[in-house]
C-alpha cells in the first residue's frame, strides 16, 4: 500500500515534471521480459538489486518478443529501455536494425560465451531443452538419448516434441540421427528433416508453449517428451513420476537488447552492465532453473555446490549439450521453418 | 428504396397527374440526406476503426521483405503446401463444427421455446453460463475430461467398457468437441430468440386444418425459424474460421488452423505483409461464402434473411 502510494507519487510528479525538467525521466527505465515466474526471479535476482544500486526505478513490462520491438521501433513509439528477447531474435532484429549498439566499455563481457556478445545484443540467461520420461511407465530404463527416443521399438509409448520451436526440435532430430554434439552446428536441414520424418508419425502431440509441454507429461497425455529444463524442474518439484538430465539437451540462450530509439539509453547500458555481472548473474539460479550466461557467477560463491550441478549452465552440464547458434538461424529460420511445417504437417 | 417508388407511384396514381411528383421526389431526397447525415458519425467511426486499418493491413500484404510490391507473400500459399492444408483443415473444423452445433442446437433453442417462461430462463442460464466462462478455462476443462487419462477415458476403462484409452484429445475429434461446446450458444440464443417470435397461433391453424403435428412442424415452425437458424449458422461458421486457443491446445499440434497460422507467419516473417496476405485470403473467402450463404437463403426465405 504504502509502496503504491509512492509509486502514485513519483508518477505524478513525474508527469508534472516532465515538460519542466526532464532530468527526472532519465531515473526511469522500462524492461521487458517474458513474465510468469522466470520474470518474478530477474526481478528479484536483476532487476531490483539494480534499481538500488543506481538509485534509479526500473519498470517493468511483458514481451511476446521480436514483433513487438518491430512495431515499437517501426512505428516510433519505443516504450521499452530493455527487452528481453530470445538468441536467435536478437540474431534477426540485429540485422533489420532494431537495436542500439551496446558500449562495452560499460558493460564487461569478460564470462560471457563470445557467441552471445555482440554489437547490438548481449545474453542474459540460459534454457536447455531436456529428453524427459515418465518413470511410472520406464522406471529408470526410459530413454536416455535422442537416439532412444527416436527408437520406437525398444522405447514404445507415447511421445511429444515441440512444433512451435522448429529450431529447438531440427537439434534434437540432428543428435537423434546419430551426430556427436559437436558436430551439430552447422545443422544440415535436408539431413535433420529426414530425422524428423522417421519420428512423426510416432509424435502423438506437438506442443507450442512450455505450459503444454508441462500439461501433456503430468497428465500422463505423454510418456516421453522434449521439454524445457525449467518446467522439467517444476514438474519434478511438484512430484510428478519423471526423469530428465542434461545429457543431449539444447542449450538455448535469451538474450537482452536496447530497441532503437529507446528514451533512456544512458540508464539502461549502465543496468544491462549490471544484468551481467557476475554478482547478479549469480543470484539467478538461486529463484528459477535458467542459468546465468555469465560463468564467472559459478566463481562468486553465491551459490550452493550442490546447486551447482542441477543448474543447465554450469561448465560441467554445457559440456554434455548443444549451443544453439543463433546466427546460424538468423540465416536459415524462415526456410527451415517452413520446410518443418510442411513436413509435420503433410 | 422499392417501397418509396412504389409510394410515389401510387400517388402519382393511376389518373396519371404527376401533380406533386417532382415535390415529393424531392422531398424524398431531403431525408435520405438528413438520415445519412445522422448515420455520419457512426459511418466515419467505422471507417476510422475498421476500414482504414485494414485497408492498410491488405496494402502492407503487396510488399515483400525488402519493402519492394511483389506477390511473394501470395505466391508462397503455392509453394509450401501446408499453407493450402491448413486452409483446407480450417473449413473442414468449420463445416464439421457448425453441423455439430445445428444438430445440437435446434432441439435445444426448440425445447427452450416450447417450455414455460421460468422453466425456459432456468435452461437458458445454463445455455449462458458457461458462455460467460473463459475460453481458455474451458478448453482446459475439456482437456482434463478427454485426454487419455481423463475422466471418460478412466471410467471407460474402470467399467470394462473398453481396455484402451479411446483417443480424444489430442487430436480432431478434441478439436471439434471443444469447439462445438464454445459455438454452442452462439447458434441456440439467436435462434430461440427467432422461435420465441413463431406466433403460436399459426401453429394452431394448421393443426385446426388438420395437419398432423410432424407436418406442422416442417411446413410452418421450421420454416419460420430458418432466419434464426441462418443468423446463428452464420456467426458460428465465421467465429470458426478464425478460432485460434480451442484448436492450438486441443488438436496437439495436428490440427493447425488459419489463425494459428497467421501466428506463426507474423512471428516468423520480418514484415507484416506475410501475416497480412493470410489475413486477407481469409476474409475475402469468408465473405464470399457469405454472399453464397445470402443468396442461398434469400432465394428460400424469400427475402427474411436479406431484409436484416
Amino acid at each position: 500500500m504504502n509502496r503504491m502510494r509512492k509509486v502514485c507519487v513519483v508518477a505524478i510528479a513525474g508527469l508534472i515534471a516532465s515538460t519542466a525538467v526532464p532530468a527526472i525521466a532519465a531515473d526511469t527505465i522500462t524492461v521487458a521480459s517474458w513474465g510468469g515466474t522466470y520474470q518474478e526471479a530477474q526481478t528479484k535476482a536483476f532487476f531490483k538489486p539494480t534499481a538500488d544500486a543506481l538509485g534509479i526505478t526500473i519498470k517493468e513490462d511483458t514481451t511476446n518478443g521480436l514483433d513487438d520491438v518491430r512495431l515499437q521501433v517501426t512505428g516510433n513509439a519505443v516504450k521499452w529501455d530493455i527487452t528481453e528477447l530470445g538468441a536467435d531474435e536478437c540474431a534477426r532484429g540485429s540485422k533489420e536494425g532494431l537495436f542500439e549498439k551496446l558500449d562495452y566499455g560499460i558493460i564487461d563481457k569478460s564470462g560471457i560465451n563470445p557467441k552471445l556478445v555482440h554489437d547490438d545484443w548481449v545474453g542474459i540467461s540460459y534454457t536447455s531443452v531436456v529428453l524427459i520420461y515418465r518413470t511410472d511407465v520406464f522406471g529408470d530404463k526410459g530413454p536416455k538419448t535422442w537416439a532412444d527416443f527416436w527408437n520406437v521399438e525398444k522405447f514404445p509409448g507415447r511421445r511429444a516434441l515441440s512444433s512451435s520451436q522448429a529450431t529447438e526440435t531440427l537439434s534434437v532430430a540432428a543428435l537423434a540421427s546419430g551426430l556427436p554434439i559437436d558436430k551439430v552446428y552447422p545443422v544440415d536441414i535436408d539431413g535433420a528433416l529426414k530425422s524428423v520424418d522417421k519420428i512423426r508419425g510416432h509424435v502423438d502431440a506437438w506442443w507450442t508453449s512450455g505450459a503444454q509441454a508441462m500439461q501433456l507429461v503430468k497428465d500422463g497425455e505423454v510418456d516421453m517428451a522434449s521439454i524445457w529444463n525449467g518446467r522439467a524442474g517444476t514438474l519434478k518439484k511438484e512430484g510428478a513420476p519423471v526423469s530428465f538430465s542434461f545429457d543431449q539437451g539444447v542449450l538455448t540462450a535469451d538474450c537482452m537488447v536496447i530497441p532503437k530509439g529507446a528514451k533512456n539509453k544512458e540508464a539502461a547500458m549502465k543496468a544491462l552492465a549490471m544484468f551481467v555481472s557476475p554478482q547478479l548473474q549469480a543470484n539467478l539460479p538461486l529463484y528459477v532453473d535458467n542459468g546465468p550466461v555469465n560463468e564467472k557467477a559459478f566463481e562468486t560463491g553465491k551459490i550452493p555446490p550442490e546447486r551447482i550441478k542441477d543448474i543447465n549452465s554450469a561448465p560441467e552440464n554445457v559440456k554434455k549439450q548443444v549451443l544453439q547458434d543463433a546466427e546460424f538461424w538468423r540465416d536459415n529460420l524462415v526456410e527451415a521453418t517452413e520446410k518443418f511445417n510442411n513436413l509435420i504437417q503433410q | 428504396m422499392s417501397a418509396q417508388s412504389a409510394l410515389l407511384k401510387e400517388i402519382a396514381g393511376p389518373a396519371g397527374q404527376n401533380l406533386n411528383a417532382q415535390e415529393l421526389r424531392a422531398d424524398a431526397r431531403r431525408e435520405q440526406l438528413r438520415l445519412l447525415a445522422l448515420l455520419a458519425p457512426s459511418l466515419f467511426l467505422v471507417c476510422a476503426i475498421i476500414i482504414v486499418p485494414i485497408g492498410w493491413l491488405f496494402w502492407l500484404s503487396l510488399f515483400d521483405e525488402s519493402g519492394a510490391l511483389s506477390a511473394a507473400n501470395y505466391a508462397r500459399f503455392f509453394e509450401q503446401a501446408s499453407y493450402i492444408k491448413t486452409f483446407i483443415t480450417t473449413f473442414k473444423v468449420a463445416f464439421i463444427v457448425t453441423g455439430a452445433c445445428v444438430l445440437l442446437g435446434y432441439p435445444l433453442a426448440y425445447m427452450l421455446s416450447q417450455l414455460p417462461r421460468r422453466a425456459a430462463s432456468i435452461c437458458l442460464i445454463f445455455v449462458i453460463l458457461p458462455f460467460w466462462t473463459s475460453v481458455l478455462v474451458r478448453t482446459y476443462a475439456w482437456l482434463v475430461i478427454l485426454q487419455r487419462k481423463g475422466l471418460i477415458n478412466s471410467w471407460l476403462i474402470d467399467l470394462g467398457v473398453i481396455s484402451q484409452p479411446l483417443p480424444l484429445a489430442n487430436n480432431f475429434a478434441g478439436v471439434v468437441i471443444g469447439m462445438t461446446h464454445i459455438l454452442l450458444p452462439f447458434l441456440v440464443l439467436p435462434l430461440y430468440a427467432s422461435m420465441k417470435t413463431i406466433d403460436t397461433d399459426c401453429l394452431r391453424a394448421g393443426m385446426n386444418l388438420g395437419a398432423s403435428p410432424a407436418a406442422t412442424f416442417r411446413q410452418i415452425f421450421f420454416p419460420l425459424s430458418l432466419p434464426g437458424l441462418a443468423s446463428g449458422v452464420v456467426i458460428v461458421f465465421v467465429l470458426c474460421l478464425g478460432f485460434f486457443v480451442t484448436p492450438a491446445l486441443m488438436g496437439g499440434g495436428k490440427v493447425v488452423m488459419w489463425a494459428m497460422r497467421m501466428e506463426q507467419t507474423t512471428s516468423l516473417y520480418s514484415n507484416w505483409g506475410a501475416g497480412a496476405a493470410l489475413g486477407v485470403v481469409l476474409l475475402v473467402v469468408t465473405l464470399a461464402l457469405l454472399g453464397l450463404f445470402q443468396w442461398l437463403l434469400g432465394a428460400r426465405t424469400t427475402g427474411v434473411w436479406s431484409s436484416r
